[in-house]
């Protein structure tokens, strides 16, 4: 009764239909766009053993950076196994 | 030389054909040659939205593969003499016409032609690809859903990726009521969505029915929302600078009755 109220008073929630178009809009294009250029991930990767290098020691090929979709949420997960942690940051001594 | 511009939207049923048929009359009727090219082979429907399905002899796909010379196949429309439309095959496949000849095509008509308009079936297989071959410029539709909007996501990307940079987008049959009750996504959530140029956007409207019943396109029914929506779609076609129409619309009396009893 109240949301018909609200509709004819024409006021638009938080939670109108809308809003729930956009979100999972967003959600499946962050995907789609992802999985129809696995380039994009190949760098990110690539890009992530340069700066983590800076710190530690990683296994490069055990490395693991994947989107992981929960629930109202999609996360980017980065699963990277640590061989070694440098004791002094050192830029130089990096990558 | 003409320009070559295809209309796509990779989900089907958003309204490319109404689109090309409007977009293609509404540039005829201001004095432009046009040639509108159907190239959904196996569903053939162009001609039928612009009233011209009992002139057709030859098709595409005949020209392709020589069986006729290309002006043969070539159908005048009934009301404007700049205007013609090269049917697509209805008995053949999809294979049948390959990218090369498509390519080939678009030269030869662009010699003779301001526009060709190539009017792409849904989807993303061999059709389309044949569709954006020898197209310059291209245009993508969608409508105000979830759907519609992933899928022209998806065209803009494989447009991009084949050397049609810029597509431009029209959001077709838009609910400016459920849009006000936050039941559509307005124009501003698509074009932050998908981030390319606006081209159009064109209302639902019940005479776009009715016109296509009749074979007549809407955008030389004055009365037609819709229609005033394609010419000014044409108008920014060939260039020039037009607001986007105001999409309220006069709600009737039930509207203006509860307006002044302050329900609104």
């Amino acid at each position: 009764m109240l949301q018909l109220l609200q509709r004819l008073l024409g006021k638009t929630e938080p939670d109108c239909s809308k809003n729930v178009a956009k979100e999972r809009l967003r959600l499946v294009l962050v995907q789609d766009r992802c999985s129809i250029s696995p380039h994009i991930l190949e760098s990110l990767k690539e890009d992530l053993i340069d700066v983590i290098s800076d710190y530690m020691e990683i296994d490069e090929d055990g490395l693991d950076v994947n989107f992981c979709n929960e629930d109202k949420s999609l996360a980017l997960v980065a699963n990277i196994p640590i061989l070694k942690m440098k004791r002094t940051y050192n830029k130089a001594n990096g990558a | 030389m003409g320009e070559v511009l295809v209309i796509t939207s990779g989900k089907g049923g958003v309204g490319k054909t109404t689109t090309v048929a409007n977009v293609g009359t509404g540039l005829a009727k201001e004095g432009h040659d046009v040639v509108l090219i159907d190239t959904d082979i196996g569903l053939r429907n162009l001609d039928v939205v612009l009233g011209l399905e009992n002139r057709i002899v030859y098709d595409i796909v005949d020209v392709a593969n020589g069986s006729c010379r290309l002006k043969q196949a070539l159908i005048k429309d009934k009301r404007f003499d700049g205007l013609y439309l090269l049917p697509a095959a209805q008995t053949k496949e999809k294979t049948a016409l390959t990218t090369d000849q498509m390519v080939e095509l678009c030269e030869s008509l662009k010699k003779d032609f301001d526009y060709v308009i190539i009017d792409c079936p849904a989807g993303i297989e061999q059709g389309f690809k044949n569709a954006i071959a020898g197209a310059e410029r291209a245009v993508v539709l969608t409508t105000p859903e979830v759907a519609a909007v992933r899928d022209a996501d998806r065209v803009i990307g494989l447009l991009e990726a084949a050397g049609i940079t810029d597509p431009e987008l029209i959001i077709n049959r838009l609910r400016p009521q459920m849009v006000k009750h936050g039941d559509m996504m307005d124009i501003d959530d698509i074009i932050d969505i998908l981030a390319v140029r606006l081209l159009g956007v064109v209302p639902e409207d019940e005479l776009i029915v009715v016109s296509t019943n009749k074979g007549e396109p809407a955008v030389l029914d004055n009365k037609s929302r819709a229609g005033e929506a394609y010419r000014n779609i044409i108008k920014r076609i060939v260039g020039e600078e037009v607001p986007i129409m105001n999409m309220e619309i006069n709600e009737g009396i039930m509207a203006f009755l509860k307006k002044i009893v302050g329900m609104r």
